[in-house]
């Protein structure tokens, strides 16, 4: 009598490997090269390294406690800016709240970022939110809110409506690996699937959910195979890979601009830094789990690549980075001596016009005492 | 003048709108190809097609972020949640996204859209096909909620939450879809929100109420009055913002208030109205505010008569407010 061979877990079936363009070498796969010029490659590095200084220096602004809070995207750079930067003029970006850089590129003036920081006066949103949760209809990007997911259904709906309006428009939905556990997830990529919306999602899978491994939000071996279920076609892509993140979202773009649908693209990257700034990863991961993917930093192989076509240089870099910082400590010092916002615009725009028991709570608030200064 | 139910009413108002803004949509489970299953939709799925009167997956949460992200993008989506009861898992876009929208984008994206939905008992529908959630909405702020009572308001209202700029709740009471008959103009034409109407008029007692207990209502004044009790009975119409000086001016005449709704009592709209009540004409009172409410329990099956605030409950709740 033999032994029945044991149930193959999920890790002993083969996984099908993120699509890479960019070599271990430096070179471009040429089958899905996405043909930048040089010019445009280096405009691209340099939001790369744009999205990473500012993501470091306001994690030290939030140290001294000069900003409440901030939710960077150390390590998941190449995944945004290569995805925003393959939108085309007219579409439009539904993020999630890690992808200020994308909202940078896409028009969102640096000020006005910085602004929704400290939430002072002239932050977009008014400080009515957290720092990181601003809006850019200029640049034809969403709105950030914090529950999960729920960007998702609407970017569904925001395309669908263009396409019944016949305008030759694409929406691209952000979210990470938690949130295809939310109903959002099922609802944007089910009703996608059905209409045929032209709608790319996608998902940054980068590891964690704050404390949570993604092996806590599916038993999947990929959050791309769960596309097919939905009769959403789905694409795997290394996230680090800048030209890659480009190739495969411009195709997704291709896709639903012809009428073909959506597309699910999970982009596989990693959280190199914490949640956010309220976050510890040293007591949920080991620091070793991050070694492999320092190696894999974006940055740097689109760095090592431009230099070995002898179009960059550590001096270049230098005057780069020379150049962001002063652009990030002139942005800080005039958001930080701009006042908050007036006592009124606490009762605007909770609807169109101001119906009479925010008009009675507004007199309240104006002839009553004021706070103390909290922050 | 064509003589309408509330079906025919909403469906008038339905089509009127489609037909002038090809930005309006009606979207929801079964709204198309059936017309809704009280069919309140029917025949626009034949008249404006599958793009404007959608059929959608079975999901709530699904059909009101979908209609979000058309709202955003300029349309003037009409979901409908086939039973309020079933409208919870939308919550979370509905109080968190669709009314929130214009605010937390500091006004760069409104999100405008009615949300059609029928509710009440009386049905004989059980916990699941009967509740009246309106003060869940009502709490929320950037919503506004309303809840007509017969066939030319539910038509003028609904055609002026349209056009509001503003997220709306339509609650439609469904017991009295078919029962509520009346003259309604044909054409175009709006009753204003925050509008509430005196729909009977008496100096000794006001009754507060809106949707189908209004006829309830109707009926406990006009047994009251066999006992020389006379009352202002207001129907609210638009919940909030409500008409707050109809309902003040009412209660400084009467000194005496009774508020009818089915929704449990706890928490319920009616405590919100006699806090206004209280806080603006307080020493105009000569007794006590009453509220005849549903129970503070799940909304029963067999026993729903005992369970709604039907008149011979509220008779006796205006004797003894009346004789306080």
């Amino acid at each position: 009598m033999t032994m029945a061979a044991p149930n193959p877990t999920p890790a002993d079936r083969s996984t099908p490997g993120p699509l890479r363009v960019l070599l271990e070498d430096g070179k471009l796969d040429p089958e899905h090269d996405p043909k930048l010029s040089l010019d445009q490659l280096v405009q691209l590095y340099e939001h790369l390294v744009l999205t990473r200084v500012t993501d470091e220096r306001l994690v030290t602004l939030q140290r001294q406690g000069r900003i409440g809070f901030h939710i960077g995207s150390l390590g998941e750079e190449a995944a945004i800016i290569g995805s925003a930067y393959a939108m085309r003029e007219q579409d439009y970006i539904f993020p999630c709240y890690r992808e200020f850089g994308a909202a940078l590129m896409r028009g969102m003036p640096y000020q006005r970022y910085i602004d929704n920081m400290f939430g002072n006066a002239n932050d977009p949103v008014r400080g009515r939110q957290m720092p990181d949760h601003y809006t850019c209809r200029a640049a034809k990007f969403g709105s950030v809110s914090s529950p999960i997911g729920t960007q998702i259904t609407q970017a569904m709906g925001f395309a669908w409506a263009a396409r019944i309006q016949k305008q030759d428009l694409v929406c691209l939905s952000y979210f990470g690996d938690g949130s295809t556990s939310s109903n959002e997830f099922h609802n944007g990529l089910n009703f996608a699937g059905v209409f045929k919306a032209p709608v790319v999602f996608f998902c940054r899978n980068n590891g964690w959910a704050i404390s949570v491994p993604v092996e806590r939000q599916t038993a999947s071996r990929t959050i791309a195979e769960k596309g097919i279920a939905y009769g959403v076609p789905a694409v795997r892509v290394d996230g680090n890979d800048l030209f890659a993140v480009i190739a495969v979202t411009r195709d997704a773009v291709a896709r639903a601009a012809a009428g073909q649908g959506p597309t699910l693209i999970e982009a596989m990257t990693y959280r190199m830094g914490g949640h956010s700034t309220s976050d510890d990863p040293t007591r949920y991961r080991p620091q070793t789990e991050l070694e492999p993917w320092v190696s894999r930093d974006p940055l740097e192989r689109v760095r090592a690549h431009l230099e070995q076509r002898g179009r960059w240089s550590p001096a270049q870099e230098e005057a780069l980075r020379t150049r962001i910082d002063a652009q990030f400590k002139e942005a800080v010092a005039q958001a930080e001596t701009t006042p908050p916002p007036a006592l009124d615009t606490l009762f605007d725009e909770v609807y169109g016009t101001l119906p009479w028991h925010l008009e009675e709570q507004k007199r309240e608030l104006l002839a009553g005492p004021r706070a103390p200064k909290a922050h | 003048m064509p003589q309408m139910n509330m079906v025919q009413a909403i469906n008038d108002a339905l089509r009127i709108a489609m037909k002038r803004d090809d930005r309006v949509v009606v979207m929801g489970e079964d709204v198309g190809r059936v017309g809704g299953v009280f069919r309140v939709t029917a025949g626009l799925f034949d008249e404006f097609g599958d793009e404007r009167v959608i059929d959608t997956p079975l999901s709530e949460g699904g059909i009101i972020g979908a209609a979000a992200g058309m709202a955003l993008y300029g349309m003037v989506p009409i979901p409908e949640i086939q039973f309020s009861d079933f409208i919870w898992p939308a919550y979370d876009q509905i109080v968190s996204e669709v009314a929130k929208y214009r605010y937390r984008s500091g006004g760069e994206y409104p999100c405008k859209m009615v949300i059609r939905t029928p509710v009440g008992g009386g049905i004989r529908g059980g916990h699941y096909h009967s509740q009246h959630p309106e003060a869940q909405f009502i709490h929320v702020a950037g919503l506004k909620v309303v809840c007509p009572s017969n066939p030319y308001d539910a038509k003028g209202l609904l055609l002026a939450s349209i056009e509001d700029p503003d997220p709306v709740l339509f609650f439609e009471p469904k017991r009295i879809y078919r029962a509520a008959k009346g003259d309604v103009p044909e054409g175009a034409f709006t009753v204003d929100l925050e509008s509430a109407q005196v729909v009977r008029e008496g100096g000794d007692v006001t009754i507060v109420t809106y949707g189908a207990m209004l006829y309830e209502c109707l009926d406990a004044a006009e047994k009251v009055a066999g006992e020389g009790v006379e009352c202002d009975v207001i129907d609210l119409r638009t919940l909030w913002p409500i008409d707050v000086t109809t309902l003040t001016e009412s209660v400084k005449k009467t000194g005496r208030v009774v508020i009818v709704h089915e929704a449990p009592k706890t928490c319920g709209f009616g405590s919100e109205l006699v806090s206004l009540i209280c806080e603006k004409v307080f020493y105009h009172l000569q007794a006590p505010p009453k509220r005849v409410t549903g129970f503070d329990t799940p909304f029963p099956y067999t026993l729903e008569m005992e369970y709604l605030p039907l008149s011979h409950r509220i008779v006796p709740a205006v004797l003894e407010t009346a004789r306080a």
